[in-house]
């Protein structure tokens, strides 16, 4: 049957004397793994250079500089400023007044070294971003049917009863927070959080991330009018698409944070082969 | 604004600068290469013809954009690119309240037209609540009113010929007149008019007058304002740089800009 068939779960590989390493990601989930590390930060940094030509947020269907922004960045004639509701944080150096790689002070909201391209171009940073919205879609579509039929869902990310339960989750929690990573068999199955996180990303995030996007776009806004009902008009989707795009950062923080500690050779290894070493059991 | 604060600031700024030169700059160097080639302008060009392609397969070509109720409508509608265009023969035109205002109506149409704003009016008219995309990112709501371009062109006599519709403008920028461009799906579109008025009053120059397109299934750019002629052509080689539009031609925006 081939490698779709091949479970996800513990495999002992041919030859190998003890269980110690186990099959833990098929190719799909390793070639959709690194395709959307490189699409995504294309698609933030070229989302924070469209930011850039209008970094004002605004709930509801309509929202330009008249109107109350919830979220801004901006310029004062010495100072840059992030405004969230009426609370103001100073941000010169790094938001709404920065001095880019020449030495000039820019007053764009992201500075040069977040964006695509480095100096302002709406035009360029959208022929990017317009472009690997389509990598992500296509290839989380792809993907969301593979974990479906080839049983990826069920198998590795379904979460099982038992661990719904409320202590399930605490003692998960607190294992996370003591840094005691799971070893042996245990080690090779995805624990609770890391079952939620994927989830969330996959099947939440990443998908709320697209349709956002299309809500602002007026064309799909005649082609499926309900995007405006679900969201609550264009400019409610343009906020909801950029707080889930940090969503999406702090995602990729936690998740390297993690890697680093469970052992980045290992886990990196087993991202890229496929094969990822069991931590031994105290005492073997 | 104190002294004491003055220097922290430059130190952040500078520091936030040196970072960028020390680590940054070669990295990003590279990337503005890539930017510039131009196999990455043809691949990334692909996502707008896919966007095309795409949106046109999902929505009935008459399918139209939310209407929008009199509650809804932006309390100031904010104006965008040209706010009042340069020379004497424009001032003038709005000195008379565009009572010479022409709009020529040429190319592959089998009977060339010139319209006074007065002919414009006395057509059967459509109103619309709408909301007006920004490619940066805003958004109004206004109340457009104005004549249906499908009545224009079918009064034109449109050729079998003709694929797409250019639009003429009175604003200079720089080196050359604004002009945009759509083919016949949004030409004949029942929401794609010539509106003179927004919110039940005459358009204000800031967003066009007298004449300015709204073609409600794309952003903003598309929107030509001070419209002075309306010519059917069979390919948009040889107008402008071939692009189809002003920004098109210049900094590589979207000819299709549904998205």
């Amino acid at each position: 049957m081939g490698d779709m068939a091949q479970p996800e779960a513990p495999t002992v590989p041919p030859g190998a004397e003890q269980p110690r390493c186990v099959y833990r990601h098929r190719l799909p989930t390793r070639i959709w793994h690194w395709v959307n590390a490189v699409t995504l930060l294309i698609l933030l940094m070229s989302g924070l250079m469209i930011f850039n030509a209008h970094p004002r947020l605004y709930w509801g269907q309509y929202g330009a500089n008249p109107d109350h922004a919830w979220f801004a960045v901006g310029a004062t004639p010495t100072t840059g400023f992030v405004r969230i509701g009426e609370t103001r944080i100073e941000t010169t150096g790094v938001l709404g007044r920065w001095t880019d790689g020449q030495g000039v002070e820019q007053t764009w909201a992201f500075p040069g070294w977040a964006t695509i391209p480095t100096s302002y171009s709406l035009a360029d940073g959208r022929r990017w971003h317009l472009f690997f919205a389509w990598v992500l879609a296509i290839g989380l579509t792809l993907y969301m049917i593979w974990t479906a039929i080839g049983g990826h869902l069920r198998r590795d990310l379904h979460v099982r009863r038992y661990e719904w339960s409320p202590r399930h989750i605490w003692h998960d929690i607190k294992d996370h927070a003591r840094l005691r990573f799971p070893k042996g068999e245990a080690a090779a199955r995805y624990n609770i959080l890391q079952k939620l996180s994927y989830i969330g990303v996959i099947f939440v995030l990443l998908p709320l991330m697209i349709f956002t996007g299309l809500t602002m776009s007026p064309g799909m806004g005649a082609a499926w009018p309900w995007l405006l009902d679900i969201f609550g008009g264009r400019q409610s989707a343009r906020s909801l698409h950029f707080i889930a795009a940090w969503l999406l950062v702090a995602f990729f923080f936690v998740h390297i944070v993690m890697v680093l500690l469970a052992g980045p050779v290992n886990e990196i290894r087993s991202m890229v082969s496929g094969w990822f070493r069991l931590p031994p059991e105290k005492g073997e | 604004m104190s002294d004491i604060l003055l220097p922290r600031r430059q130190w952040i700024a500078r520091a936030g600068g040196l970072v960028a030169a020390a680590g940054a700059l070669p990295l990003l160097a590279g990337c503005d290469a890539i930017n510039e080639a131009p196999i990455t302008r043809k691949i990334l060009s692909m996502g707008e013809d896919m966007h095309r392609g795409s949106q046109r397969a999902l929505m009935d070509r008459d399918a139209l954009a939310r209407e929008f109720g009199r509650a809804d409508l932006s309390p100031v509608f904010r104006s965008n690119g040209t706010k009042l265009p340069p020379g004497a023969a424009y001032a003038g035109h709005a000195a008379t309240g565009f009572a010479d205002w022409r709009v020529a109506v040429t190319g592959l149409v089998a009977k060339p037209l010139s319209l006074s704003m007065a002919d414009i009016r006395t057509m059967p008219q459509r109103s619309q609540i709408t909301r007006h995309d920004c490619v940066e990112g805003w958004s109004a709501i206004g109340e457009w009113t104005g004549v249906q371009l499908r009545r224009i062109l079918a009064a034109a006599q449109l050729k079998d010929a003709a694929r797409f519709i250019v639009f003429r403008c009175a604003d200079r920028i720089g080196d050359a007149l604004y002009y945009e461009s759509c083919d016949l799906i949004d030409a004949l579109h029942p929401q794609t008019i010539l509106a003179w008025a927004l919110n039940r009053e005459l358009l204000p120059i800031a967003n066009g007058a007298p004449l300015r397109l709204r073609i409600e299934r794309q952003l903003g750019y598309k929107h030509a304002k001070y419209v002075t002629g309306i010519e059917a052509v069979a390919s948009l080689d040889g107008i402008g740089a071939g692009k189809g539009g002003y920004w098109e031609d210049r900094i590589d925006y979207e000819w299709y800009a549904g998205i």
